[in-house]
């Protein structure tokens, strides 16, 4: 019988997956289709895949037009104008390196026998083995850093958590992926659900805590129609529930949808609206991970985070702790957005240039005009020039070069951008989405963002440059989180970098 | 869109909510609310305030503070274009400018910061469709499919 892959993920939706796997299943009603993960190769979606006894040969980007040929070509997987060849020896994936991403577009999200069967749940089964000292010790040892955006040691995290004394105590993902550019943590939900829930429940027996959540944006509607399949499912196997695969132990976990604030990406602000609030950030100290949700000892990990665990506790943390660069430890999932040619997922240890993920992976712009600038880190990112691109993709590197990894997306413009535009963004994006709390980003960002009308309307330009460098001083050192003390970023990232396009005489000035 | 909605009253309201049985319900309360009937009709905060004994005053503050919180019944059509930075970087701003005399009056058309379809942007959601390398022409088809008319 005759296995064929055609992706659920949204992206390859929102190119048109879901017809052409339906006028595939109606062209071949004997073969088996799979609705799989993303092979992260986007620009070729939708891309079907048919099994073979070389592996998987891809077809794509398929379109309904040619899914009457396909239809004849993919039982043999014979020649067609879209075969692209065996699907693991295509460049773009046979030189990355695959840890968190491993089986993602590999495994039917849906299937937690297909989970096992692609060594799921090994680093669970180390973990009960282990017990949660030497599990908390593992993720320390392995030098694991948050991959929400500040890169905070793992470790140090898990090991205050679990000193905590408390009754209750709770594990919190944060999935409120909402940085432009990225969408890992979203093609990890829909892809590979259950390797979410086997790293929450490693980290709640580890730390002490029976009861996790997941904090997912709405915007990702599949996401959490693919997490709660799969809680649902793992708790049927005794994945999650009372008695952890036979061990005694409980965990269990739930899903909570956002509702379109930014700032609930913030620990704080996403505690208090996991709490039901208003997403307003809270003052640190106390840290999360001593007074948390509903006041109790929280360990709060991006998805990205948590998804490393289960490698670290299955192949120990000398494995993990191999791979990277200096500080940076591990495999970084790189995200190409923008204007790129050849946009998706790169996983590999840090270290890569951004020159090579760019021009080499992404292959340039898709508008095929020169690269001009690249946002780093979200919206909170500072933009680089084409000519800092040979800087080294690790935390350190790029906060030497005056940037911010992030959570490893990167956003490419070519050189019809106006970066007066893109700076003024930046301030109308904080103001629009600041909480409120504290008043460098409340008002800060509005101000902000009438300064740069006046530097680019040409109304006492030097003065007004002065008074937006003054402006974002305050915002930096004067606010509550990250929301007001990184827009300053792209600001003056643009202003330093691109100064001549805040003298434009083309601006529309609307 | 509307027709999946049932029609708002205070009893139907009070049933779905007196079923929450989750810490923190503020939140979780408005949004069943606005999955049931469309929107968070605005005699609902004090529904909300009696049943988990909480002030209006909250429940209010809960209500305005999220964006995808709505008062008012939502129109046929909803189209929501991304505006990112990754989105903006292949023509966001432009598809925007052009959205609203695309469409028609009986579509509501918002901004959203970021659908997580950044490499194959600009993106955008019609009612519960999205939509990858939108242009005026994709974005004008699918709001013809939701059979609303444009």
């Amino acid at each position: 019988m005759t296995t064929i892959y055609v992706p659920c993920d949204s992206a390859a939706r929102s190119v048109g997956a879901d017809e052409i796997a339906e006028a595939l299943a109606a062209a071949l009603p004997e073969a088996r289709i799979i609705r799989n993960g993303s092979r992260g190769m986007l620009w070729l979606e939708p891309l079907v895949e048919v099994d073979t006894p070389d592996g998987r040969v891809a077809y794509g980007p398929v379109t309904s037009d040619a899914v009457a040929s396909l239809a004849e070509a993919l039982p043999t997987a014979a020649a067609h104008p879209l075969r692209l060849g065996v699907t693991d020896s295509l460049p773009w994936l046979a030189r990355q390196q695959r840890l968190t991403f491993a089986r993602v577009g590999i495994v039917d999200p849906r299937d937690p026998d297909d989970y096992v069967a692609h060594g799921g749940l090994a680093g669970l089964r180390a973990a009960i083995t282990i017990g949660p000292a030497a599990s908390v010790e593992a993720v320390f040892d392995s030098g694991l850093r948050g991959r929400g955006g500040a890169g905070f040691p793992a470790g140090i995290k898990w090991r205050t958590v679990a000193q905590e004394a408390a009754e209750q105590k709770y594990v919190c993902v944060n999935a409120d992926e909402g940085d432009s550019g990225t969408f890992a943590d979203r093609m990890l939900m829909e892809g590979d659900p259950f390797l979410l829930i086997e790293g929450m429940t490693i980290a709640g027996l580890s730390v002490g805590a029976s009861v996790g959540y997941i904090y997912v944006r709405s915007e990702y509607p599949d996401a959490i129609t693919s997490l709660r399949a799969a809680i649902t499912a793992a708790r049927e196997r005794g994945w999650l529930g009372a008695d952890i695969l036979g061990s005694g132990q409980a965990f269990d976990l739930h899903v909570r949808v956002g509702a379109g604030s930014y700032v609930c990406g913030e620990e704080t602000a996403m505690l208090e609206s996991l709490e039901g609030r208003r997403g307003m950030v809270r003052p640190k100290p106390p840290v999360p991970a001593i007074e948390g949700l509903f006041g109790r000892p929280t360990l709060i990990n991006n998805v990205l985070t948590i998804a490393a665990v289960p490698f670290i506790l299955e192949h120990g943390p000398e494995a993990y702790g191999a791979l990277g660069t200096g500080r940076s430890i591990g495999t970084q999932v790189y995200q190409l957005a923008g204007n790129v040619l050849q946009g998706g997922i790169v996983e590999t240890p840090f270290g890569i240039t951004l020159r090579e993920l760019v021009l080499g992976y992404a292959g340039g712009t898709r508008s095929g005009r020169p690269v001009r600038a690249v946002q780093l880190g979200g919206p909170l990112g500072a933009y680089l020039t084409a000519d800092a691109m040979d800087v080294s993709m690790d935390y350190e590197s790029v906060a030497a070069a005056g940037g911010m990894l992030g959570h490893g997306g990167i956003v490419v413009f070519d050189d019809t951008v106006d970066m007066a535009q893109q700076a003024r963004f930046a301030m109308q994006f904080c103001a629009e989405e600041s909480c409120g709390k504290c008043t460098p980003c409340r008002i800060g960002s509005v101000r902000g963002v009438e300064v740069i009308d006046r530097i680019i309307y040409g109304d006492a330009p030097e003065a007004n440059r002065l008074l937006l460098i003054d402006l974002c001083e305050v915002m930096t050192d004067g606010s509550l989180c990250a929301m007001g003390g990184l827009t300053p970023m792209p600001v003056l990232s643009a202003l330093r970098s691109f100064s001549e396009d805040f003298e434009r005489s083309d601006h529309d000035h609307r | 869109m509307t027709t999946s909605h049932t029609p708002w009253s205070p009893e139907s309201a009070r049933a779905l909510l007196v079923e929450i049985d989750e810490p923190g319900p503020v939140l979780v309360a408005l949004q069943t609310l606005q999955a049931a009937f469309g929107y968070v009709h605005s005699d609902s905060i004090p529904i909300v305030a009696d049943v988990f004994n909480v002030s209006r005053a909250e429940v209010y503050g809960v209500l305005t503070f999220y964006s995808d919180l709505r008062t008012t019944p939502p129109l046929d059509v909803e189209v929501r274009i991304c505006m990112g930075e990754a989105c903006q970087a292949v023509g966001a701003r432009s598809l925007r400018a052009d959205a609203d005399a695309l469409i028609g009056p009986s579509c509501d058309v918002q901004n959203v910061f970021c659908l997580g379809n950044c490499a194959l942007g600009p993106a955008a959601v019609v009612n519960d469709r999205m939509i990858g390398r939108a242009d005026a022409s994709t974005l004008r088809d699918a709001v013809m499919a939701t059979g609303a008319g444009a």
